[in-house]
């Protein structure tokens, strides 16, 4: 009797000791100037072990149709995960999605996902790759059956959720503890906004965020640089791609698409639904000469956004700002 | 010996007097018990049979049925006197393909004498926006959109020779609950005072729905499958829910 309770005095300090030495506590912290997120992890109490396991399915290629294309395959890390020089999405058997890949970011504070706002639930965004024919082409029975077969998967579910229970539910779940957690707010921007580390902004840089205030923020607005509305910028008289009103059914919402965030803007290249700009100057002359008068153009576009070639420079040299190192860069969300 | 005997004269009618107390609040309200709904898919009047019997729509025009699955949920039983009662997570799927899910069992349901039947045909607003769900609202039952986050409330598939999709298909995958193409239905029913819902402790009743798969094309608007042969939410699929609103259900009999 004795000695069972020193074991189990020994087991629970040597628990401790290789939580503190080896794990940093997975956490979520809400930034000092984001607002309240949409998703605080209320029923999906987040975890070590659920993060570890996310994170291992959001890089396993092994449960697409071909084994080919994992999450992490269309959301690198080094493009602040959307996937770099591709217009869109590559999917299985080098198919070609439909629209560019969005970057996973800040995706707590987000309601709808993808460029028409299809998607209105974090945890449940994941199963739109999982089927779409051009992504992973796959269904969520095949992987569940794949994960109960493929070892270190049952332990992991145990570890993570107590049980070596697999179902759609807990894979989603545990993906969301991953992809919920990609926090981007440690930018040159953010520290300035906080007045961290004596962060100030270069000349050319305060002079493009004023220009910003006056011109973009009205739809890109801070701090997550979108309002998420959807609206249609003219890229072209007609849409080739009805955008938002595939899910609305609205006329009125045919040719909108969800304003993308600009953080990280620098590495998340090529631009808009269809990735048809591969560099931030052709974005900028779209809106200075190219906006077309398409059928549901945002009323503040009408007449374009006229900028000259300084003031582009400046907008540029703000932008950059938005690059958050620390994300792109940060090993707790490598593939590992 | 002695002091044990005096404790227990001591303790009994206290005893007593808490055990009468809970035994008289479980008489007015606590007991529960179980009743079964069992649903008898149909089509006009004939059995469904998936595949290959061939059935006809209020147009006259021919069809077959390959696939049939509905939600029903939220239960709420109404007693003469006007109370009732939801019974909490009550979410279905009943499928023509899986003879197991006809017939639900609903647990946990305060004993009495019910007159009224009524519950969500498809699912709750809520829970179309909600996170990942398990059980009847698990993904991996075919019956959730990945693209457009929702519920397929009602899915009918098969073939007519009038349909002009591809290989003559059939495909109404009814669902959306965003205004003006909200396909959220209610059905509700009475039940004959004279046979009312009994559940009693000793007593388990067993409801018996019938459920014509061709209410989805009549009723409010006669569908020509030349004319509609697929939807997937949308103004279309708000037709086919005004059709089946009403006429998919009908309360058959009760064994009590």
């Amino acid at each position: 009797m004795l000695a069972l309770s020193i074991a189990l005095m020994y087991a629970c300090s040597k628990n401790e000791d290789e939580v503190s030495q080896q794990e940093t506590k997975i956490a979520f912290t809400v930034p000092s100037n984001f607002p309240a997120p949409a998703y605080n992890f209320e029923d999906n109490k987040l975890s070590n072990a659920g993060f570890a396991l996310g994170k291992k399915l959001f890089y396993d290629a092994r449960l697409s149709a071909d084994k080919s294309v994992s999450c992490g395959s269309c959301h690198q890390q080094f493009a602040a995960f959307t996937q770099l020089d591709h217009k869109v999405s590559h999917g299985v058997n080098n198919c070609q999605g439909k629209r560019n890949t969005p970057p996973l970011v800040n995706l707590a504070w987000q309601k709808a996902f993808f460029w028409d706002g299809g998607v209105k639930n974090i945890e449940t965004s994941p199963l739109n790759a999982i089927t779409d024919a051009c992504e992973m082409g796959t269904d969520i029975q095949t992987i569940v059956a794949f994960l109960k077969a493929t070892a270190p998967y049952p332990d992991m579910f145990k570890q993570a959720f107590g049980s070596t229970e697999i179902n759609s539910q807990l894979i989603l779940k545990s993906i969301t503890q991953f992809t919920a957690i990609l926090v981007s707010a440690n930018s040159k921007y953010d520290q300035v906004m906080r007045k961290e580390n004596g962060a100030v902004f270069t000349a050319s840089e305060q002079a493009g965020y004023t220009l910003f205030k006056e011109k973009c923020s009205s739809c890109h607005a801070e701090p997550f640089f979108t309002d998420f509305s959807y609206r249609s910028n003219g890229l072209d008289l007609l849409s080739a791609d009805e955008g938002r009103s595939h899910i609305t059914s609205l006329q009125a919402d045919f040719g909108k698409f969800r304003v993308p965030t600009l953080r990280n803007i620098e590495y998340t290249s090529p631009y808009m639904h269809d990735g048809r700009f591969y560099s931030l100057d052709e974005v900028l002359n779209h809106y200075d000469s190219g906006v077309k008068a398409a059928e549901n153009l945002d009323a503040s576009l009408k007449s374009g956004i006229p900028l000259n070639s300084a003031q582009k420079e400046q907008i540029k040299a703000f932008l950059k700002t938005l690059t958050d190192h620390e994300f792109i860069k940060n090993t707790l969300f490598s593939e590992s | 010996m002695k002091i044990t005997t005096y404790l227990l004269a001591l303790l009994c009618p206290a005893l007593l007097l808490t055990s009468c107390k809970k035994d008289n609040n479980e008489i007015t309200a606590e007991t529960k018990s179980t009743f079964t709904i069992e649903f008898d898919n149909q089509v006009n009047g004939s059995p469904l049979t998936l595949n290959t019997t061939t059935y006809k729509n209020a147009k006259g025009e021919d069809f077959k049925i390959n696939v049939f699955k509905y939600y029903v949920s939220n239960i709420k039983l109404s007693k003469a006197d006007g109370s009732s009662y939801l019974i909490r997570e009550s979410y279905f799927l009943i499928d023509a393909s899986k003879a197991e899910s006809t017939n639900i069992t609903l647990k946990d349901v305060p004993t009495g004498d019910y007159t009224k039947i009524e519950y969500t045909i498809g699912v709750d607003y809520a829970r179309n926006f909600a996170g990942a769900q398990t059980g009847a609202l698990d993904p991996a039952n075919g019956m959730f959109w990945t693209w457009n986050s929702g519920y397929i409330f009602v899915k009918l598939e098969g073939t007519s020779p009038q349909s002009t999709a591809a290989n003559n298909a059939l495909t109404f995958h009814i669902g959306g609950v965003v205004d003006p193409n909200n396909t959220i239905r209610t059905f509700a029913t009475e039940i004959n005072a004279a046979n009312p819902l009994r559940i009693r402790t000793d007593g388990k009743p067993n409801m018996h729905f019938i459920v014509n798969a061709a209410a989805l094309f009549t009723g409010k608007t006669d569908v020509s499958f030349a004319t509609l042969n697929f939807t997937m939410g949308g103004p279309n699929s708000v037709i086919v829910a005004n059709n089946y609103a009403n006429g998919l259900f009908r309360l058959d009999h009760i064994h009590n």
